[in-house]
C-alpha cells in the first residue's frame, strides 16, 4: 500500500514537473513553433473535455461541436477588435477607439452565451438519438459557420470570409501576452505564457468536469446514456438535463474559443469546419469516451502525432526511399485514418478507458444494521 | 363478472395508496383496455393477472405515464395526478421495474440505486461544482442509503460491481432496490418472476413479503399465477383489455371467467 501511493505522490509530482517544464523543453529544442503546437493541443484537450460531457458522459452524439468554439472565438473577435467600430457609427461613437473589452470579461460572457447556444441548438434535438442526432447536430453546426462566412452582407457583422484580424491579446495585470517579457531572468514567449494560461484553463475545465462526474447531476447523465427509458423511470427529468450537457459543453468550448481568438488574434470561418467537429470527437473517442484522462492523453496523442507526422514524413520518406513519394499532408491523413480503425478494432473503448469498476476498492463497508428495516 | 367488491367504492378511496378507474386506452383500431380500473390499498401486494395480451402491461404502462390514456381517473395517495410525463409519475411515487431488466449497465449497482435518489435530492450544476455543505451531506446521505438499500434487498457484496455483469437474480434484485430509492408509495413491478427458476422464485417472494412487511405497497403484474396466488392479499384479473375479475385469490382462482380465460371454453 504504501509504495503504492509513493508511486503515485511521484507520479504526480512527474506530472506536475513535465506539464510545467513542457513549453521551456519544446522551444529549446524545437522552437517556437512547437510551443504553439502545445498550445493548440492543449486548446484541442480543452475542447474535448467539454465534448466528452455531452458525448461521453450524457452519450448525445454531437458533431457540430465546434460552432460553440466559433461562438466563443467571435466573441472575442467582436467584442476586442476595432472591427465593429469601424462598421457602425454608433458604435464607434460609443468607443471612438474601437471596442475593447479586456480577455476576461469577454472570458467571463463567454461560458454563459455559449452555454445558451447549446441550449438553443440542443431544445430541438431532444428527442433524437444515435445517428440522427448526429445528423441535425451537424446540420447545426455548419448552419452557425455559414453564419459567420455570410453575415457581412448587407450589415457587416462577421466580416465573412475574411475573417476578423487585430484581435487584442491577453493582458495580465498589465503583461502584454503579445510581446515577450522577461521574467526573473527568464524569456517568455507569446507562446510560452498562452500556454501556462491555457493549463490554468484546463485545469479548471478538468476540475469542474471531475465533480460534476461525481454528483447527482453527472450521474443522471450516464443514467440517460445507459437506458433513457430507465432514467425517465427514476424520475429524472431527460430534457432539462440534457439541455445541461449540451449547455456544460458548449460552455468549454466558448471558453476555449476566446482563448483561441486572443492567441491567434484573428478568427475567420474556416477555422470551425466540420472536419474540427470531427479532430474533437476522434480525440474523445480515441482516449476513452467518459473518462477524463483518457481525453487528455487522447489529445496529446492525436496533435502530437500529427504534428509529428508534418515533421517527419519527408525526411523518413528520404531516407527509407531516396524521394519523397507521398505528400505528408496525405500521408498524415491516411495515418490518422488507419489510427482510428486500428484502435476502434483493438481498443473499442479507446485507449485508456474508464477503468473496470471491479477494480477499484471498495470505498465504504457498513456493518450497522438498515436504518430501512422501519420503512422509507 | 362476479367479485367486482368493495375495492372501488368510492367512500374509502382516502385510504387508497393507488386508486384508477375508468382507463380506456386505444392503438389504432385495438381497443387495448376498456374500462379498466383498481384500488390498492396501503401495505398489501396486489396482483394484475392475465393471458398473455390481455392488456397488463398496456395497463402498467398508463399508469406510469408511458402511454397516454384516452381517458381515466387516476389518484395517488389521495391526491390526483395525470401520468402524462414518466418523471412526473415517479416524483408523485410510483417507482416501477421492467419487464425486461434495464438497468444502467455501466454503471456499478451502488450508482445504480444512486441514480434512484435523484429524484428525492435537489443538487444542481453550481451545487455539483461548488459542493458547500448541503450538498456533500446530501452527497453522503444518497451512499449511505444505496449502500443500506443493497444490503436490504441483499446484495450488499456486489456494491461496486458493474451492474451488467450481476447475474440475473442479483439485476432483478437491484432494479427493485433502485426503485426503493426514489422512496415511491408505490412498488410497481413488472413481471418480476420472469425468466427465474424454481430457487430464484422462492427468494424473490421472501424479498417481496419483507417489502410488504416493512408497510409498502406493491403492484405486482405476473404471469406466474402461483407466485401471484401464493403472495397477493388481492387481485384483478384482465382478459382483452377488460376486467373480468377482482378480488381475493381464492375467489378468483373459482371463477368461471378467470378459468374460461386461461384454459378456454370446454368443448360441447
Amino acid at each position: 500500500m504504501s509504495t503504492f501511493k509513493m508511486n503515485k505522490t511521484t507520479s504526480v509530482v512527474a506530472l506536475v514537473i513535465l506539464t510545467l517544464a513542457a513549453p521551456v523543453l519544446a522551444q529549446t529544442l524545437g522552437g517556437n513553433y512547437w510551443v504553439r503546437i502545445l498550445d493548440f493541443a492543449l486548446l484541442y484537450i480543452m475542447l474535448a473535455l467539454g465534448l466528452n460531457i455531452v458525448v461521453g458522459f450524457a452519450g448525445l452524439l454531437d458533431l457540430g461541436y465546434i460552432a460553440f468554439y466559433a461562438v466563443g472565438a467571435y466573441l472575442m473577435g467582436l467584442l476586442s477588435s476595432p472591427h465593429l467600430s469601424t462598421q457602425f457609427e454608433f458604435i464607434a461613437g460609443l468607443f471612438p477607439h474601437g471596442l475593447h473589452l479586456g480577455f476576461w470579461w469577454i472570458l467571463l460572457i463567454a461560458g454563459p452565451v455559449a452555454a445558451l447556444f447549446g441550449v438553443l441548438l440542443g431544445a430541438p434535438t431532444l428527442k433524437l438519438r444515435g445517428d440522427y442526432l448526429a445528423i441535425v447536430t451537424l446540420g447545426f453546426g455548419e448552419i452557425i459557420r455559414i453564419f459567420m462566412n455570410n453575415l457581412d452582407r448587407p450589415l457587416n457583422i462577421t466580416n465573412g470570409p475574411k475573417g476578423i484580424n487585430a484581435i487584442d491579446p491577453v493582458v495580465f495585470f498589465g503583461i502584454d501576452f503579445s510581446k515577450p517579457h522577461d521574467l526573473l531572468g527568464i524569456k517568455l514567449s507569446p507562446g510560452v505564457m498562452y500556454y501556462y494560461l491555457i493549463v490554468a484553463l484546463t485545469l479548471v475545465v478538468i476540475f469542474v468536469s471531475l465533480r460534476l462526474q461525481q454528483s447527482r447531476i453527472g450521474r443522471a447523465w450516464v443514467a440517460i446514456r445507459e437506458d433513457e427509458t430507465a432514467a425517465k423511470a427514476m424520475g429524472i427529468n431527460t430534457r432539462n438535463i440534457k439541455l445541461m450537457a449540451f449547455g456544460m459543453g458548449a460552455a468549454f468550448g466558448g471558453v476555449s474559443g476566446v482563448v483561441f481568438g486572443a492567441f491567434q488574434a484573428f478568427v475567420s470561418p474556416e477555422s470551425f469546419v466540420l472536419w474540427e467537429s470531427i479532430y474533437v470527437l476522434a480525440i474523445v473517442v480515441l482516449g476513452g469516451m467518459g473518462h477524463i484522462p483518457g481525453v487528455i492523453l487522447g489529445g496529446i496523442l492525436l496533435v502530437g502525432f500529427q504534428e509529428l507526422l508534418r515533421e517527419l514524413a519527408v525526411p523518413v520518406q528520404k531516407m527509407i526511399f531516396g524521394e519523397v513519394l507521398i505528400d505528408a499532408e496525405v500521408l498524415r491523413q491516411l495515418l490518422f485514418g488507419l489510427a482510428l480503425v486500428v484502435v476502434m478494432l483493438y481498443r473499442p473503448a479507446g485507449l485508456w478507458p474508464a477503468p473496470k469498476r471491479e477494480d477499484r476498492p471498495v470505498t465504504r463497508l457498513r456493518g450497522h444494521t438498515s436504518r430501512l428495516d422501519g420503512g422509507v | 363478472m362476479t367479485n367486482m367488491n368493495t375495492a372501488t367504492t368510492q367512500s374509502d378511496s382516502d385510504e387508497l395508496i393507488l386508486s384508477v378507474q375508468g382507463v380506456n386506452k386505444r392503438f389504432g383500431g385495438l381497443q387495448a383496455l376498456s374500462d379498466v380500473g383498481l384500488a390498492i390499498k396501503p401495505g398489501e401486494i396486489y396482483g394484475l393477472i392475465g393471458p398473455n395480451g390481455a392488456g397488463k402491461t398496456t395497463f402498467f404502462n398508463v399508469i406510469t405515464g408511458l402511454y397516454t390514456p384516452d381517458s381515466g381517473e387516476f389518484k395517488l395517495g389521495g391526491n390526483t395526478y395525470q401520468p402524462t410525463a414518466v418523471h412526473e409519475v415517479a416524483k408523485a411515487g410510483i417507482a416501477r421495474t421492467f419487464q425486461n431488466i434495464r438497468l444502467f449497465g455501466e454503471m456499478t449497482a451502488l450508482e445504480n440505486v444512486m441514480v434512484g435518489r435523484h429524484v428525492r435530492t435537489k443538487a444542481g450544476l453550481f451545487g455539483a461544482v461548488f459542493r458547500p455543505a448541503s450538498i456533500k451531506r446530501e452527497e453522503a446521505e444518497i451512499e449511505d442509503m444505496a449502500h443500506e438499500l443493497l444490503e436490504y434487498v441483499g446484495i450488499s457484496q456486489h456494491a461496486h460491481h458493474t451492474a451488467r455483469n450481476l447475474s440475473y437474480g442479483h439485476q432483478r434484485r437491484l432494479e427493485i432496490a433502485r426503485a426503493l430509492a426514489t422512496e415511491p408509495k408505490l412498488l410497481a413491478l413488472d413481471e418480476p418472476a420472469a425468466g427465474m427458476n424454481a430457487t430464484e422464485k422462492v427468494e424473490l417472494r421472501g424479498l417481496l413479503d419483507k417489502i410488504r412487511a416493512d408497510g409498502r405497497t406493491i403492484l405486482l403484474i405476473e404471469h406466474d399465477v402461483k407466485l401471484v396466488m401464493g403472495l397477493c392479499n388481492r387481485l384483478t384479473v384482465l382478459d382483452y383489455g377488460k376486467v373480468i375479475a377482482q378480488g381475493l385469490p381464492q375467489d378468483v382462482q373459482k371463477d368461471k371467467a378467470v378459468v374460461e380465460a386461461y384454459l378456454g371454453t370446454p368443448a360441447h
